[in-house]
């Protein structure tokens, strides 16, 4: 049993990075997913991971397949939607999901056009997609360092984060802060992305930042709770979606999305907060 | 006055059958960049050849656009690879209502299974995922072009279908397949030749994606790949790791790289088994005109000496 479990990861080196890789997407996006879902916004990461797509496809059209380029593509692109429609949100009548909708749209549309314009070379797909098996240092080094920015960032804007999500019209009327708040953590989301694309691919790295999430609400009710839970998720389905894709022979971006996808659906019908379970399936009280 | 537009409308209409002779070339289309050459070559100057998937474009994964509809429908002669190579192209042409001939160019040539020859894996677990990713392809690996002695069906396929389509340049087209074949000939001499100098122990490589199996059993070599035949398939743990156990069992020498697939995961690999680098082979797509693959005899070329200079001791 042991063996199944650790000679995989003493034998390849591909392993531990890929290992090393998952787990820093997981201790830095999982918190992130947290957020998302308390505020409501968590089809705002899915709409954010296409909004990347066009920088990224410039950054590979501009220089290859250089990891630099494509980051700084994206993180543009990335940053450009939600700063307008941030703006849009703020300024006009128009919602935050309609604005947020309007602008990913835009910057997909862009993206899938620059592709199919300068589509004669690498498949941009294949780029986009990212291969959790392929990390080099540059990928890793890039991978760890977005995770430590993102837990100095949260670090920080903790505070009013909550206060945003339980009260975001409280915070606004007392403090300055609801502004910088927003866009601060917008921009981690957008960074987080960027980085998940490196190992997951822009659509697969949302996945590891929603699922857990979703599924740690089902476990804990304090923030402190759920963000532990999702983060053990998340490092969980990595190490079991690496070694399912290395015994079973099974592709590995979806192996572990679907592995997170089981334990959500695990922890939708017997977590103990306001699960199936919890709230049809009362607990007999213990009769004396 | 009218006697002058008089004279320019029976100019216009005297010229005009003229120009549109002058025109009369045979419109045909070719359904990626080697296909293309080979035809060109065949139709030499009666033929106007147009390639739907140019230069270092990947066909396996292809998005067609409504101007290839339009070339297409507008086309005399639609030449494929056939086996399963465009998956896109039906669509294509039924999309674009080509009503003329399509010519399959590996007609008579015998398919090669995934998991056979060339492809000798040690471990028969190998064989397993081998099979599933030839499933994109039925199970034929469509990659014949990489043998000299498919390509000389090729030409012969596509001189019938000219001559069939264009009978009055039967001639040209003949001279020119003959001329070509001759050609082919010596290219398939040299391979063989620089093949037989490297050490038997030396004949064994790694590449993207599994585009030489022909090649493979043409000429003696064996080649690995971490992807299957089709450049689709997204790689899984146990392809990799199965890949590096067998470099290092083998000590395989060198990797190479595509010019159409994402390198990034053999460089992985290459890192983690002390292989080297050995160059970029052309599997499915020419380079540019300027690049080292601007034809198929150039390509063929390419590869060889691409492998044979970093296999050499």
């Amino acid at each position: 049993m042991i063996d199944l479990i650790v000679t995989p990861f003493l034998d390849f080196a591909f392993m531990r990075r890929a290992l090393l890789g998952c787990i820093a997407i997981s201790i830095g996006a999982t918190p992130i997913g947290v957020f998302l879902m308390l505020r409501r916004m968590s089809l705002t990461g899915d709409a954010m991971a296409h909004a990347i797509l066009p920088g990224a496809a410039v950054g590979f059209l501009v220089s290859g397949l250089s990891l630099g380029a494509m980051t700084i593509g994206g993180l543009i692109a990335g940053m450009a939607v939600a700063l307008l429609s941030g703006f849009v949100t703020r300024m006009t009548a128009l919602k935050e999901d309609a604005s947020m909708a309007a602008f990913y749209l835009i910057s997909l549309a862009g993206g899938v056009l620059i592709i199919s314009v300068n589509g004669n070379s690498v498949d941009l797909l294949h780029v986009l997609f990212g291969t959790v098996l392929a990390l080099n240092d540059d990928a890793l080094i890039l991978l760890c360092s977005i995770t430590t920015i993102t837990w100095f960032a949260l670090a920080v804007l903790f505070r009013p984060l909550v206060l945003e999500c339980a009260d975001p019209q409280f915070l606004a009327s007392v403090s300055q802060l609801s502004a910088i708040t927003h866009f601060g953590f917008l921009a981690l989301v957008v960074l987080n992305l960027v980085a998940g694309f490196q190992a997951l691919g822009t659509l697969m790295s949302v996945g590891l930042m929603i699922l857990p999430a979703a599924a740690a609400r089902f476990w804990a009710t304090g923030i402190a709770g759920m963000i532990s839970v999702a983060i053990l998720v998340a490092v969980a389905s990595s190490i079991t979606g690496l070694l399912l894709s290395y015994h079973a022979s099974l592709p590995t971006g979806p192996a572990i999305i679907l592995v997170a996808g089981a334990l959500y659906a695990a922890s939708v019908i017997v977590g103990p907060q306001g699960s199936l379970m919890a709230r049809y399936l009362p607990r007999p009280h213990l009769q004396s | 006055m009218n006697r002058r537009i008089l004279l320019g409308l029976t100019t216009a209409i005297a010229i005009l059958p003229l120009s549109a002779f002058a025109q009369d070339k045979l419109p045909v289309v070719a359904s990626f960049s080697i296909l293309g050459d080979m035809v060109a070559e065949v139709g030499g100057e009666r033929v106007t050849v147009t390639t739907l998937v140019g230069p270092d474009g990947d066909a396996h994964v292809y998005e067609p656009t409504p101007a290839d509809a339009q070339t297409v429908a507008a086309a005399q002669v639609v030449f494929v690879n056939g086996l399963g190579f465009e998956g896109w192209l039906d669509r294509l042409i039924e999309a674009s209502e080509y009503k003329g001939t399509i010519a399959v160019a590996t007609e008579g040539v015998t398919a090669l299974k995934m998991a056979e020859e060339g492809h000798d894996h040690a471990e028969g677990e190998e064989h397993d995922h081998a099979e599933e990713a030839g499933h994109d392809h039925g199970g034929t690996d469509p990659h014949a072009w990489q043998s000299i002695g498919n390509a000389r069906i090729y030409v012969s396929n596509i001189a019938q279908a000219l001559i069939a389509a264009d009978p009055e340049g039967e001639a040209i087209y003949s001279a020119n397949a003959t001329a070509y074949l001759a050609e082919l000939s010596a290219v398939d001499a040299e391979i063989q030749a620089a093949i037989a100098s490297l050490p038997e122990a030396r004949r064994s490589v790694v590449t993207s994606h599994d585009a030489f199996g022909y090649f493979a059993a043409a000429y003696g070599m064996t080649f690995h790949a971490p992807e299957g035949q089709s450049t689709e398939a997204e790689p899984s743990a146990a392809d990799v790791a199965a890949l590096i156990t067998q470099m290092k069992a083998e000590a395989i020498p060198a990797v190479f790289v595509e010019n159409i697939t994402d390198s990034r995961l053999l460089e992985q690999i290459t890192s983690e088994t002390g292989a080297k680098i050995g160059g970029t082979l052309f599997s499915d797509a020419l380079s540019g005109p300027d690049g080292p693959a601007g034809t198929y005899i150039a390509m063929m070329r390419h590869n060889v000496a691409t492998l044979t200079a970093a296999l050499k001791e």
